[in-house]
């Protein structure tokens, strides 16, 4: 219990930390994978091009690459100077758009077709198809994996340790390193994890409201 | 293909005209976003012969050889480790023994809660540290290890969901040739749900090598700590060895996730699949013709459940 009172300055700033990347991460990601999401059904051949082989080069990086290439990389030329934290949030929101992009890629698929054509034999355009009539069903089929891929950002955000972000799991050597704080670095390392657990618990938590709130009743 | 999607019309003269300027966009985007980026690496000098010269040495490359099988055989321990472990979890997750049932789904979410890199810190940064203990883990296992728990969990609920999902005529006429419970298991259930869920498995294994990247932070000598190591001097080559390391891992993974995408197809179309849609992206039942109503409204009720284990957590 030492480890988490003796330290609740480090653990505020790690926690504060860690919610920031997400939030940050998850708004880039949400923006940018819709986006992206739009271009992979769109009618413009070239739209769908870009973004097949954007989401499939970055699906298939590892994440420590992406955050390599956007810490270490980025500084290497000589561009106006960003601290790491935006450079986390940025590496973070280019790797997860792509599953966002998926995601809803995946959720207006499930849209059963008759929908897409009725609206299409009364005349609609692509874009009144896709904001009045596909969007609003496929967005409750689209909520639950979406929860997923936030919980599994809200996961990823500890590989920020690894490149200078003091977040939670950067703590173990923010502790370790100093010699008169309390607790051993198991102690610490399990409050993380036990820090983790409570975080995914709530968002499952919030995953289950609304997949009860929004589901399909017919 | 542009005439296959319901959700617009074959494009009439107007359309063409505007999906050619918005692709004529596109392309320009993409170009002014690489361009940059290719005119900042010329800028910095990033294209200089002297900054790639360190890769005509053969030492270098024995030493990109060796992180390679670092980072290749972390992969096949960590793959085959979590295949199995997956295995048991399911298996235990599905007993008729509450007590066997309950602990099971309890690790199979506290694993799955974790952070995988919290995982390898633990076993590496937190074994490692205790107080007394001579015992040293490596940090091969530690990856190893961490990588197996987390995967483990995920395929398990894969492989329990792919179980689930199948017509409980046939566990029942498994009972009804005489068969015991494990007979079932084995000769009747695992069999198609490996068959339904193989291109999950490998999806997974996607993830799995990508995750052996996290290697690097707890300091496993895998190739991003390579590529790190090269550049550790100043005036060192890091965005060239950063980009050759890219190039490796990202081509281990598209062939990876190739194989995934084949057998997705591939069990799609199998006709001894027919009727059995255990994931909600690729067999659904509201996209074929044929399908029944009641299958759809099952789809429904069970989507979600689905996505959030073969697609969502396995980021």
């Amino acid at each position: 219990m030492d480890a988490l009172l003796g330290n609740l300055d480090l653990w505020g700033q790690a926690t504060l930390n860690t919610v920031l990347l997400f939030l940050g991460g998850g708004a880039l990601a949400l923006v940018l994978g819709t986006v992206v999401g739009a271009m992979r059904v769109s009618p413009v051949p070239i739209a769908r091009g870009v973004g097949t082989v954007y989401v499939n080069l970055v699906r298939n990086t590892p994440l420590t690459l992406v955050f390599f290439f956007f810490v270490f990389g980025y500084p290497k030329l000589d561009l106006p100077e960003i601290p790491f934290m935006p450079l986390g949030i940025i590496a973070l929101g280019i790797y997860t758009a792509t599953y966002v992009a998926e995601v809803l890629r995946a959720g207006i698929n499930t849209v059963p077709v008759g929908q897409a054509e009725a609206a299409r034999a009364i005349g609609l355009s692509f874009g009144q198809v896709m904001t009045l009539v596909v969007m609003p069903q496929a967005f409750r089929s689209v909520v639950p994996p979406m929860m997923s891929v936030f919980i599994a950002l809200l996961k990823n955000t500890t590989v920020a340790a690894g490149f200078s972000i003091a977040e939670l799991a950067a703590l173990r050597a923010t502790v370790a390193d100093s010699a008169n704080r309390p607790g051993t670095v198991m102690e610490i390392l399990l409050w993380v994890a036990v820090v983790f657990i409570v975080l995914v618990f709530l968002l499952s938590l919030v995953q289950r409201h609304f997949e009860k709130k929004w589901r399909i009743v017919r | 293909m542009s005439g296959a999607s319901v959700l617009y019309d074959v494009p009439g003269p107007r359309a063409v005209l505007r999906n050619r300027i918005l692709g004529l966009v596109t392309v320009l985007i993409v170009l002014a976003a690489v361009g940059f980026i290719v005119y900042r690496f010329a800028a910095t000098g990033q294209f200089d012969a002297s900054r790639w010269n360190l890769f005509t040495y053969s030492l270098v490359w024995q030493g990109m050889a060796q992180a390679l099988w670092a980072t290749v055989s972390a992969f096949l321990a960590a793959g085959v480790g979590s295949i199995v472990l997956g295995f048991v979890l399911a298996i235990g997750r599905l007993s008729d023994h509450a007590w066997v049932r309950v602990p099971v789904t309890v690790v199979i979410e506290l694993l799955r809660a974790v952070p995988v890199l919290v995982m390898m810190m633990i076993f590496f940064y937190g074994v490692n540290s205790i107080p007394g203990s001579t015992f040293r883990m490596s940090a091969y296992a530690a990856v190893v290890i961490g990588l197996v728990l987390y995967n483990g969990s995920v395929l398990a609920e894969a492989l329990r969901a792919g179980i689930e999902a199948l017509p409980r005529g046939q566990k029942e006429a498994g009972y009804a040739i005489g068969l015991r419970k494990s007979g079932v298991m084995a000769f009747i259930l695992l069999p198609q749900a490996i068959r339904a869920m193989l291109p999950v498995i490998v999806a997974q294994l996607v993830v799995t090598l990508k995750d052996t990247a996290l290697g690097f932070i707890i300091t496993y000598p895998e190739l991003i700590y390579y590529a790190k190591y090269l550049s550790s001097q100043p005036g060192r080559p890091l965005l060239q060895a950063g980009l050759i390391v890219a190039v490796i891992y990202i081509s281990m993974c598209l062939i990876l996730s190739g194989i995934a995408k084949w057998l997705e197809v591939r069990t799609r179309r199998s006709p001894k699949m027919k009727g059995y849609t255990p994931d909600a992206g690729g067999g659904d039942p509201r996209i074929h013709d044929g399908s029944t109503v009641t299958e759809v409204i099952a789809m429904q009720r069970g989507a979600g459940k689905f996505d959030g284990t073969s697609t969502g957590p396995s980021v």
